[in-house]
């Protein structure tokens, strides 16, 4: 779209000043000079970043598939590179430890509190901007305010809650905890998209006689569906990486969380299986980031909504 | 104008019958009505799990509750033993200074990445989503990869510095001395947070519309000059923002330090939200817990604040463009 509106310029800099062309990357005429430049001002140093980015990654994935002769022993073996790849850890992992167990407790806590949480955004959402009732910009700015209190200082009174409710140690506490946390991003994240859906639609609605509920059912959610699916992925992988309240909510190993459980089952003396802690990190990382492949641009477009809103 | 008032008339004559005030006034009931039952599910969510224990924390801080006790009022008791607490008041100096410098790192990358990012190339949007892997992945477990990464025998940094490279004569002790232990939590930091602020200053940075390049560049502007005073005047409302969340986040980290280092060596890497945690639950002083807590408070407040007078400022700023 850019180059549409950046050619016409170039033309009119043609006739104006040549050195100004060059600079121009979208003429297409590149002499290898400005082409050297580029390498090293542009692709040498995004090179860099992703590399660095992407190497604990790349360590928590060889590291996994090691035997443990070569994963101690740097002397004889490349460290950079696997000769005889196992899955000793992983069939460890799976069949030794509660991880399916801990796996299973983790979506069901992430996809029960992206629900929730969805849900009461959704009526909140649409609640604050299109019923328009007096004191609505209060109360939005009253659940934005929510998304500023960290769950480092609530944790403490929380668990006393939980406690009392007879919630600790169950998976409800983290269901109805991470809430908390989620309604605020979601309500604004749909705030903006209801905002950009036409009122005219929802009058034409109500002129033929459907109900607030029916227009929100029939009419604006169909069309903030985009809306609701990045809403519905940040909350997810929101869940899914939460550990505060997953450490101090829960007791019991196997209602641990992934996270939590790596840290606090896995994690025991002063031998510390690496190949079978990368294993439970690979393994515990992988679905959020398949999840989150399949819908890079709904999440690329919730987070910078979210900031720019 | 007679003509108008007269069709004006005709328009109230020709609705008055259709709408009775009753049906009128009932949807005016019924609203309120929807009004509230829409906000009721994220409201009391909100209030039962927000507001209540943030008031409860800040009773609490003020009590000598331990799990299992209920505790009683003691004043300003537990901030006064925490003034000479040398353990808290390097959590608090430690806070500040990794907020600190992990901020102005991951801005700096950021922003640099976020610049590498503006141009055009192939693959742009394949490289964006592979960026933002850090963000996406559970903080413990790529924490986790880190404290393997650091791990005193068998650190791989280490192996290349010392065993490739020869610019080191021993293994660095990355997690068992304080100071190598803080920059190396800065450091995993700094790591997690730069594909967060590169993509949210890459969305800045893609609503500046590219004319006013061209005109500075018409005007002789170098690169520099196009940077400094087009893209960071145009950039400077969304950066307020994104600062003030990555502060506020940076701030209350808890994950990273907790899985790494647990605020070892000698408690000299515990920050705020890692001490209130040890003394609050496995300490089980839930009081003295949560004045470790509620002491984070004045500091959340000044961060929300600026944000307030950013977003502000923003408005003010704006005109028709940019939504």
């Amino acid at each position: 779209m850019t180059d549409t509106v950046i050619l016409p310029d170039d033309t009119m800099a043609d006739h104006t000043t040549a050195d100004d062309v060059t600079d121009h990357e979208s003429t297409g005429i590149l002499s290898s000079e400005s082409r050297m430049r580029r390498i090293v001002t542009v692709y040498v140093p995004l090179a860099c970043f992703l590399v660095v980015l992407l190497f604990p990654f790349y360590w928590m994935g060889i590291t996994t598939f090691k035997p443990d002769s070569e994963l101690l022993d740097y002397r004889n073996n490349n460290p950079f590179w696997i000769t005889s790849p196992t899955l000793q850890n992983i069939r460890k992992l799976l069949f030794e430890t509660d991880y399916p167990r801990w796996l299973w407790t983790t979506m069901t806590v992430a996809f029960g509190a992206t629900a929730l949480s969805l849900f009461s955004s959704v009526l909140a959402a649409y609640a604050i901007e299109r019923l328009r009732f007096r004191g609505s910009g209060y109360v939005g700015l009253g659940i934005y305010m929510a998304y500023l209190v960290p769950p480092s200082i609530l944790f403490i009174p929380l668990a006393t809650i939980v406690f009392q409710l007879g919630l600790f140690d169950t998976s409800w506490a983290l269901i109805l905890t991470y809430p908390t946390f989620l309604i605020p991003f979601c309500t604004w994240l749909l705030i903006g998209y209801f905002k950009s859906i036409p009122y005219e639609l929802e009058e034409c609605a109500l002129i033929d006689g459907a109900s607030r509920l029916q227009i929100l059912r029939r009419i604006t959610l169909p069309l903030a569906v985009p809306g609701l699916i990045s809403a519905g992925i940040f909350a997810f992988t929101l869940s899914w990486n939460e550990f505060i309240y997953a450490l101090a909510f829960i007791s019991s190993s196997e209602n641990k969380t992934v996270p939590v459980a790596i840290l606090t089952e896995l994690v025991q003396g002063d031998v510390y299986q690496w190949g079978a802690l990368m294993a439970g990190s690979l393994l515990g990382s992988l679905p959020v980031a398949i999840f989150y492949s399949f819908f890079v641009e709904y999440y690329v477009s919730s987070l910078t909504g979210a900031v720019k809103e | 104008m007679s003509a108008t008032d007269t069709r004006d008339i005709d328009a109230l004559n020709w609705v008055a019958p259709r709408r009775t005030p009753g049906t009128l006034a009932r949807l005016m009931d019924n609203k309120a009505f929807l009004v509230c039952i829409c906000l009721f599910p994220a409201l009391s969510l909100l209030i039962v799990f927000l507001t209540y224990p943030l008031g409860l924390g800040i009773y609490l801080a003020f009590t000598d509750t331990q799990i299992g006790r209920a505790g009683e009022w003691v004043g300003l008791e537990n901030f006064e033993s925490l003034f000479h607490d040398r353990i808290f008041l390097n959590a608090v100096w430690w806070t500040v200074a990794y907020t600190f410098f992990a901020t102005i790192l991951k801005f700096g990358l950021g922003l640099w990445l976020a610049l590498l990012l503006n141009n055009h190339m192939p693959f742009k949007s394949l490289v964006r989503a592979i960026i933002l892997l850090p963000y996406i992945v559970p903080t413990v477990l790529s924490a986790i990869a880190f404290w393997w990464i650091y791990d005193p025998q068998f650190s791989i940094i280490s192996y290349v510095l010392v065993d490739k490279l020869h610019w080191l004569d021993h293994y660095i002790d990355f997690l068992g001395t304080p100071w190598h232990a803080r920059w190396s939590l800065i450091a995993a930091n700094v790591w997690r947070g730069i594909p967060f602020v590169a993509i949210t200053l890459l969305a800045g940075l893609q609503t500046i519309s590219p004319s006013l390049y061209e005109a500075a560049m018409l005007d002789g502007a170098s690169p520099w000059q196009r940077f400094r005073f087009v893209t960071r005047p145009l950039l400077m409302p969304i950066l307020a923002i994104v600062m003030t969340f990555s502060v506020l986040f940076t701030f209350t980290d808890f994950q990273l330090v907790y899985a790494i280092t647990r605020g070892g060596p000698i408690n000299s890497t515990h920050l705020m939200a890692t001490l209130a945690f040890q003394r609050g639950i496995p300490g089980s002083h839930l009081g003295e817990g949560a004045a470790i807590a509620v002491a984070m408070i004045p500091f959340l407040i000044l961060a929300t604040v600026f944000s307030y007078f950013a977003l502000g400022r923003r408005k003010w700023q704006q005109g028709s463009d940019n939504d």
